[in-house]
C-alpha cells in the first residue's frame, strides 16, 4: 500500500493515524504541506524518524523546495512527480486527506 | 467595518502554498493598510512556516507570495510579529526568517519582530477585532 499524506502535522492528524495502521513493507509520500514532516529538526521529527525503520518514506521535491525545506530526516527520499506515477503504478494508494 | 485608527490584527496559522488562506491573508492586510487602520499582524502556529527562508514555488507553477511579504513595509504595513514558540518547534532559528522590507536609510533588511505568546496574548486583549486565517 502507498500512503500519501498532504496536510501539516503540526495541525492534523492524518500522518500518525496513518503511521498507526501502515503495515510493514508499506510505502509513505509526503506531498503539499505533508512534507514538513520531512523536515529535520522540529518538536515532531521524531514520527518520521521512526517510521523510516518500518517503511520507504517519500517527500515530493517540488513541494520541499516551495516550502524551503533542504534540512530534512536523512533517510526520506526525494522523490519528483515521475517517481510518484511510479510508485502509483507499483502500489494500491490510501489517500489520508 | 474600516474606521480609521481602529486597532485590528490579522493572525496567519495556515501553512503556506497548500491552501489559500495565507495569500487571502496579504490581501486582507493590505486592505487594513489602506484604510489606515491600527493594524497588526502576528504569524503564529503552522503561519509561521510562511517565514521559512529560501521558498521557491516554480515548480509547483504558482507565483507565491514571496514578494508580497517582502513588500509589507513598503504597504506600510510594519507592526508585524512572529510567535517564537512556533518557530521553535518547527525548527526555524529565529534570525533565519524572511525579511518584510528594508529600511528606508540605511537599506537594512526589516524583519518580523519575534515575540512570546504572553505578548502577544496582551496585544490580542487589546484590540478592537482579530481576524483569523
Amino acid at each position: 500500500m502507498l500512503h500519501t499524506v498532504n496536510k501539516s502535522l503540526f495541525q492534523n492528524g492524518a500522518l500518525e493515524n496513518c503511521l498507526r495502521l501502515a503495515r510493514d513493507g508499506d510505502a509513505i509520500l509526503l506531498l503539499e504541506d505533508g512534507v514538513y514532516a520531512a523536515a529535520a529538526g522540529t518538536v515532531k521529527s521524531s514520527l518520521i524518524e521512526q517510521a523510516v525503520k518500518r517503511f520507504a518514506v517519500y517527500a515530493i521535491e517540488a513541494d520541499l523546495k516551495a516550502r524551503g525545506l533542504g534540512n530534512l530526516i536523512k533517510e526520506v527520499r526525494v522523490a519528483s512527480y515521475g517517481d510518484f506515477v511510479d510508485l502509483v503504478e507499483k502500489y494500491p494508494v490510501h489517500a489520508w486527506l | 467595518m474600516a474606521q480609521k485608527g481602529k486597532k485590528v490584527m490579522v493572525t496567519v496559522r495556515k501553512p503556506p502554498h497548500g491552501s489559500i488562506y495565507v495569500q487571502e491573508s496579504i490581501e486582507v492586510m493590505f486592505i487594513f493598510a489602506t484604510y489606515e487602520m491600527d493594524l497588526s499582524v502576528v504569524f503564529l502556529d503552522d503561519g509561521v512556516l510562511a517565514l521559512h527562508p529560501g521558498q521557491d514555488t516554480k515548480e509547483l507553477g504558482i507565483k507565491g507570495f514571496m514578494a508580497s511579504l517582502g513588500a509589507l513595509v513598503d504597504w506600510e504595513v510594519t507592526n508585524v510579529y512572529a510567535d517564537r514558540q512556533s518557530l521553535k518547534d518547527r525548527g526555524i532559528a529565529e534570525d533565519a526568517i524572511i525579511a518584510i522590507g528594508k529600511d528606508d536609510d540605511s537599506g537594512a533588511p526589516i524583519h518580523p519582530r519575534v515575540l512570546d505568546a504572553a505578548e502577544i496574548a496582551a496585544m490580542m486583549a487589546a484590540q478592537h477585532s482579530i481576524v483569523s486565517f
